[in-house]
């Protein structure tokens, strides 16, 4: 549905995104994630025709950026950063003039659906200044969500939204990336963790990873780590657990616990139990220790950094 | 075309949500009023007197021209400049909407706005065909309001083409309403004081075509002059917006 090769934008001197390359599968939310001044906002405002890039090329629902721009137009639903919207236009009137806009067939009753999905259909009467932030971030996305596209490019969709709007929004959020293509950027790393079914890193205009959220915590440590508690006292517990094939890097915690160590993918915990069992403790826990999303981004935009 | 359509209606209902268009209406319907009775006044004491000819609109249709020197880049300012502003062009972009049906349509929702405005002057030739005897000449009428309609398209859409140039709405307005003052006083300035050729420089003026209209007289000249200005204005607000696209 996105198909994104060797993508380059230049500011003048500065280059703002250095060859990216990554693709979006349809049925699947795709998210962009990265400090600020990554590129997030240029690569979007480049899929969706806003402007030309410097080079490369971008595929969006069948259709090149730059030579159909108009067909991709079409297609694409987008909520600027920004959020612009006319403050002096009454909700509906406006919702309607983009609708008008796009061709949207039975204009009025698909304002009021997406009044609707946004849970704004109380406030259609009133004027877009009068609302509140979060209120006017959801008439961008009704915006956005009008004409039914194909793909859906959201640019900070929950930023300035309560929490129970959060909620609701990354609700709908994955509803609609059900059947259709989203891509949406964020800085916050649990809502990519919890929405999205891919994550893209990108970091001073290029891509520094690419992978669903389980595997770039799994390949980011190359090993796992497990924490182990059993109750009593636990002088000997390290040398026990040292005592198992294949474990790496044991520590003892000050709260009496173990930590250690195990190449991903071939997972040592039942040795280490039956271990644990037989010298004689009552073994209490046995957890997993999975690097956070913000442990990993940290690793990989400093990293870059550092290069 | 379905594109330029909208933009034009929302356009036009727009001047009607801020006191702009009733300041405007204000500004060039009340001294059309008040010339026109002056007219009417000075025109019916000669006639007692038994001189005079019979009034006619040209003058008053004259004032309508000169008032939107002024006006027309009050109009036109914001349509472009405030979009880019306040960020909402980045919407108008991302829609399936041609630059150029952008600009297009911007100027129709002014042009329509003139419109509304050149249709409420019509009561003055209305009421003049009632005073004189035998009636007016409704082909000069005609003339004159192709005329006024060709020269308010031309500064309109040389003030569309402007505010697509800058963000900055009082930028557009000081620079189309400079525009507008020469293209309208200073070109036709040297015709008065040069003893010789000065009437290159009226003939330039865009106050000559509409005078001539004015006056009944239809040009193909006049029209096409118009007509090019309109596209040049035009193609300067969509050449514009493009390049804000490159940056
Ligand atoms: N209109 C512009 N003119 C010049 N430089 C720009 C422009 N827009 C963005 N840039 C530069 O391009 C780089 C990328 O900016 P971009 O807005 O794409 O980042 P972002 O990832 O969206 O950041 P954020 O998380 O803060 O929204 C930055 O260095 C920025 O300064
Ligand atoms: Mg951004």
């Amino acid at each position: 549905m996105i198909k994104v090769s060797g993508l380059t934008k230049d500011y003048g001197s500065r280059r703002a995104i250095n060859n990216l390359n990554f693709d979006c599968q349809q049925g699947e939310i795709v998210g962009f994630l990265g400090p600020n001044g990554a590129g997030k906002t240029t690569t979007m405002r480049i899929l969706t025709g806003y402007m030309p890039p410097s080079d490369g090329e971008a595929i969006v629902a069948g259709y090149d950026v730059v030579e159909e721009s108009l067909e991709v137009r079409k297609r694409v639903g987008y909520l600027p950063e920004t959020v612009p919207l006319y403050h002096d236009m009454i909700v509906f009137d406006y919702l309607k003039y983009m609708g008008e806009l796009r061709h949207v067939p039975d204009v009025d009753e698909r304002v009021e659906e997406a009044l609707d999905m946004v849970g704004l259909i109380n406030r259609s009467n009133g004027y877009v200044g009068n609302l509140s932030k979060g209120m006017k971030q959801r008439v961008g996305l009704a915006q956005a969500l009008l004409h039914r596209p194909e793909v859906l490019i959201l640019d900070e969709p929950t930023i300035g939204l309560d929490p129970g709007q959060v909620v609701e929004v990354r609700e709908l959020i994955r509803e609609i990336g059900r059947e259709r293509t989203v891509l949406l950027s964020t800085h916050l790393l649990n809502e990519a963790q919890n929405l999205c079914d891919r994550v893209l890193i990108i970091n001073k205009g290029k891509i520094v990873a690419e992978d669903t959220t389980e595997n770039l915590q799994a390949r980011l440590l190359g090993a796992e780590r497990v924490v182990v508690r059993v109750r009593g006292e636990a002088d000997e517990l390290a040398s026990s657990i040292k005592s198992v094939k294949g474990v790496r890097k044991v520590e003892t915690l000050d709260d009496g616990g173990v930590e250690f160590e195990f190449a991903s993918g071939k997972d040592l915990r039942p040795e280490v139990a039956r271990q644990v069992i037989k010298d004689g403790y009552d073994l209490l826990e046995l957890r997993p220790l999975g690097m956070s999303l913000e442990e990993i981004f940290l690793e990989l935009t400093n990293n870059e950094g550092k290069k | 075309m379905k594109n330029i359509w909208t933009i034009a209606k929302r356009e036009y209902d727009n001047y009607f949500n801020g006191p702009l268009a009733f300041v405007v209406m204000l500004a060039i319907l009340l001294p059309m009023g008040i010339y026109f009775s002056l007219i009417l006044f000075y025109t019916s004491q000669q006639a007692f007197f038994g001189g005079g000819g019979a009034p006619d609109i040209q003058p008053i249709n004259g004032l309508f021209v000169f008032l939107m020197v002024f006006l027309a880049p009050a109009l036109t300012m914001r349509l472009l400049s405030d979009e880019a502003r306040m960020g909402t062009l980045e919407l108008l972009l991302t829609s399936p909407v041609r630059d150029s049906e952008l600009v297009i349509g911007k100027w129709l929702g002014a042009m329509l706005f003139v419109l509304t405005l050149l249709g409420i002057t019509l009561v003055y030739p209305i009421v003049l065909n009632n005073f004189v005897d035998p009636g007016i000449d409704w082909l000069v009428v005609l003339s004159s309001y192709i005329g006024l309609i060709l020269i308010c398209g031309t500064m309109l859409a040389l003030g569309v083409g402007i505010s697509a140039i800058f963000t900055n709405q009082f930028a557009a307005f000081f620079v189309t309403l400079g525009l507008l003052f020469f293209l309208y006083f200073m070109i036709g300035l040297p015709a008065g004081l040069l003893p010789q050729s000065g009437e290159v420089f009226n003939y330039l003026s865009i106050q000559n075509p509409f005078d001539q209209m004015n006056a009944g007289t239809m040009t193909l000249g006049g029209i096409v002059y118009y007509l090019s200005l309109i596209s040049l204005g035009l193609f300067i607000g969509t050449t514009a917006i493009e390049i804000r696209r490159w940056r």
